[in-house]
């Protein structure tokens, strides 16, 4: 007889009362429902106003993009003291998003948290153009972004090498090991739907594009085996990645000897912070896309539920780094940090955003300890909304307020942004959702051949 | 259902992997040879001048020293051009009817400076310095090449950061005594090139103690000669 341990799935879909996947699908049901978001479905209306709404929105972006280009980053609110500004908040921000997708891909997958399946081709995605946005920022704060493959090292004619010791060149290698990372995942991950796709399809230009996606897979059982081979390496890959990168991201700020930035906190605290903002975001989207595409049955309450518990988790790990940010600075004596404090909290003129920060951040998302408020999507979606304002005015704190109270007095100035740093935030946002439509338009959302592996039976019978 | 792709498509996709590493790797090795070649820099490429000028003749055969003509080079940065009064200086007397010279006797008639064509051009962000080189003991021909067997002049190194490089970060593979400095001859064999012979360094070492050649980090730093 098969025990529990065999079938892993079994108490998932009997035992509880929110399972992963709803009964009564099979592996062609599954498989119809999902290609046919893809191959057969109309594509409905709030489609095409929100991918242009968001394209349009793209477009302000590219056009903000032109204009700095040939104008030069004067355009940006920042200034001295100020020299980070917009530009490395958005970075912060996008990047923070992009771990809960890694996280949920090849953590969860690793620690055989079965329920992740759904979710995980999605997260990914969002990982993806998440890391793509943020990518923009850095690369336009240079003011030469053609000349960006200077921080490569390769034999150039200036016979000069990056400063290895600066952590924004450790930026650069994490966040491209990232970026390619999560690239390759997510497209192995795509091989066997891109082959149900191109055996489905009945357009000729599908079928070629597809086919060509999926490098000739035919299912065999070797194909197979080498499959799961590549893609368990690839989580083993990702994994450190998850904590790695955001680390780094922290050590921009933590390495400098900035009050407010030189804090050990950091480094844990960052990963928090993104895994936070990254889940938030999840269910910012997953929301909207299980209702409008009648998806209810495969991303089902217990990953919305499972997500918020995630969130409540890291947004106290947050809460803690911000009282330990509180406490060192106390603790420490030191007057320099104390000042930072006392001017970022009550007596500086940022302290409006500390204050819309622990609100957005730490009171607020205490509501998810309500297992109905976990179970009301509406809830759910205006507290993962709260949740990615908040971690936006967490950067925006953290940057902003450090460096605008200067160590010389004569230095201390105010941070404004100007329209061109809206529009150029906007725009991302506008980027990312267009991406993301096109993805859902086009590749499968939620992973075909993962879901039919999760179904009741799936799991391998032991004989005797 | 028929195929959608021929049987040679497989042998194409494996191609086309290991295919696009070579492919990176000839690019790269591609535009790094472009970027160093004297087709980009510009190196070897012997410039037409309104008058028919030569070097060779004036300093090799002659034997007109550099500093008769280049008068600033000790102490400003600009090695400074002469103007047609220095030409004239001989050429009032030495093959005053010459039709070569005409268009020095006409500058000199007009008071109207000859429009040389410039052969050594450094990029405007470029602080460049040539009192502090000679000063320090880096000979004409270090940079320039042997002029005195030039009719034309051109420019003999490449011009770029790395090639500056060379010589920053290891000042005395190239150093020379400072009387030596204008002696186009000096060790021609191993100007431009590696020069790393004992007794070179050996030399070398002993004359950037005594000229006080700066130590590497500052040679090297950014600010040095981006200010």
């Amino acid at each position: 007889m098969a025990s529990r341990v065999d079938e892993p799935h079994d108490d998932l879909i009997h035992v509880t009362p929110n399972p992963v996947i709803e009964p009564g699908h099979t592996a062609a049901s599954v498989t119809d429902k999902i290609s046919a978001l893809v191959l057969k479905r109309k594509t409905p209306l709030a489609w095409y106003i929100g991918f242009f709404i968001s394209f349009s929105l793209a477009n302000v972006l590219m056009f903000t993009i032109a204009y700095l280009v040939t104008t030069g980053i004067g355009i940006w609110g920042n200034n001295w003291p100020v020299g980070w500004a917009f530009d490395i908040i958005n970075f912060v921000w996008w990047i923070g998003i992009g771990h809960a997708g890694t996280l949920i891909s090849a953590i969860l997958l690793l620690l055989r948290q079965e329920w992740r399946t759904s979710i995980n081709r999605f997260a990914e995605a969002m990982t993806l153009f998440a890391v793509a946005c943020a990518g923009l920022f850095p690369l336009l704060h240079t003011g030469r972004p053609w000349l960006a493959y200077w921080m490569l090292p390769y034999p150039n004619t200036m016979n000069i090498y990056p400063q290895f010791r600066s952590p924004l060149m450790w930026d650069v290698f994490a966040v491209s090991t990232y970026a390619s990372v999560s690239a390759l995942f997510w497209y192995v991950g795509l091989i066997p739907d891109f082959a149900t796709l191109r055996d489905r399809a009945k357009n000729r230009a599908f079928k070629v594009v597809y086919g060509m996606l999926a490098l000739g897979w035919r299912g065999s059982a070797r194909h197979w085996h080498r499959y799961e081979t590549a893609y368990l390496l690839l989580a083993g890959l990702a994994t450190p990645l998850v904590l790695s990168v955001h680390t780094i991201v922290s050590f921009d700020f933590a390495v400098s000897q900035l009050p407010g930035w030189h804090a050990t906190i950091f480094p844990p605290y960052f990963v928090a912070g993104a895994i936070y903002a990254g889940f938030a975001m999840v269910l910012l989207l997953t929301i909207p896309l299980r209702k409008f595409y009648g998806l209810e049955d495969f991303i089902t309450l217990r990953h919305l539920r499972n997500s918020a518990k995630i969130m409540l988790a890291t947004g106290l790990i947050v809460g803690y780094g911000y009282m330990m940010e509180a406490f060192m600075a106390w603790y420490s004596a030191s007057e320099y940090e104390g000042f930072m404090l006392k001017n970022r909290i009550w007596t500086g003129p940022y302290w409006w955003a500390y204050a819309l920060l622990l609100i957005t951040n730490i009171i607020i998302p205490q509501i998810l300890w309500s297992k109905r408020a976990r179970h009301n999507t509406a809830i759910l979606f205006i507290v993962s909304l709260i949740i990615s304002v908040g971690m936006w005015l967490e950067r925006f704190v953290i940057i902003v307020t450090s460096l605008h109270r200067d160590f010389l007095p004569s230095s201390w100035a105010m941070y404004r942004p100007t329209i061109f740093d809206w529009s150029m935030f906007i725009g991302t946002i506008g980027l990312f959702f267009t991406l993301l439509l096109l993805f859902i338009r086009f590749l499968p959302a939620i992973s075909i051949f993962e879901m039919r592996t999760i179904l009741p039976g799936a799991a391998p019978k032991e004989e005797g | 259902m028929p195929q959608i792709f021929h049987r040679s498509t497989n042998t194409l996709a494996k191609l086309s992997i290991f295919g696009s590493i070579f492919v990176l790797l000839f690019v790269t090795w591609a535009v790094a040879e472009i970027n160093r070649s004297s087709w980009n820099t510009g190196a070897f490429d012997e410039r037409e001048q309104p008058v028919q000028f030569s070097h060779k003749h004036h300093t090799g055969d002659d034997g007109i020293d550099c500093r008769y003509c280049h008068t600033s080079v000790e102490v400003s940065s600009n090695a400074g051009l002469p103007p047609t009064k220095t030409c004239m200086n001989c050429h009032s007397q030495l093959w005053s009817d010459s039709p070569y010279l005409e268009p020095v006797r006409a500058s000199w008639k007009e008071n109207k400076p000859i429009e040389w064509t410039r052969v050594h051009d450094l990029p405007d962000y470029v602080y460049f310095n040539h009192s502090i080189h000679v000063a320090k003991g880096v000979g004409c021909s270090s940079c320039h090449g042997r002029v005195d067997e030039m009719p034309l002049v051109y420019q003999a190194a490449s011009l770029q950061m790395e090639w500056c490089l060379e010589c920053h970060r290891e000042p005395e593979r190239y150093l020379r005594p400072k009387s030596e400095v204008f002696n186009m001859d000096w060790q021609q064999e191993n100007a431009l090139a590696e020069n790393k012979t004992a007794e070179q360094l050996a030399r070398g070492r002993q004359l950037k103690a005594e000229y006080k050649v700066r130590p590497r980090a500052i040679l090297e730093s950014c600010s040095t000669c981006h200010r």
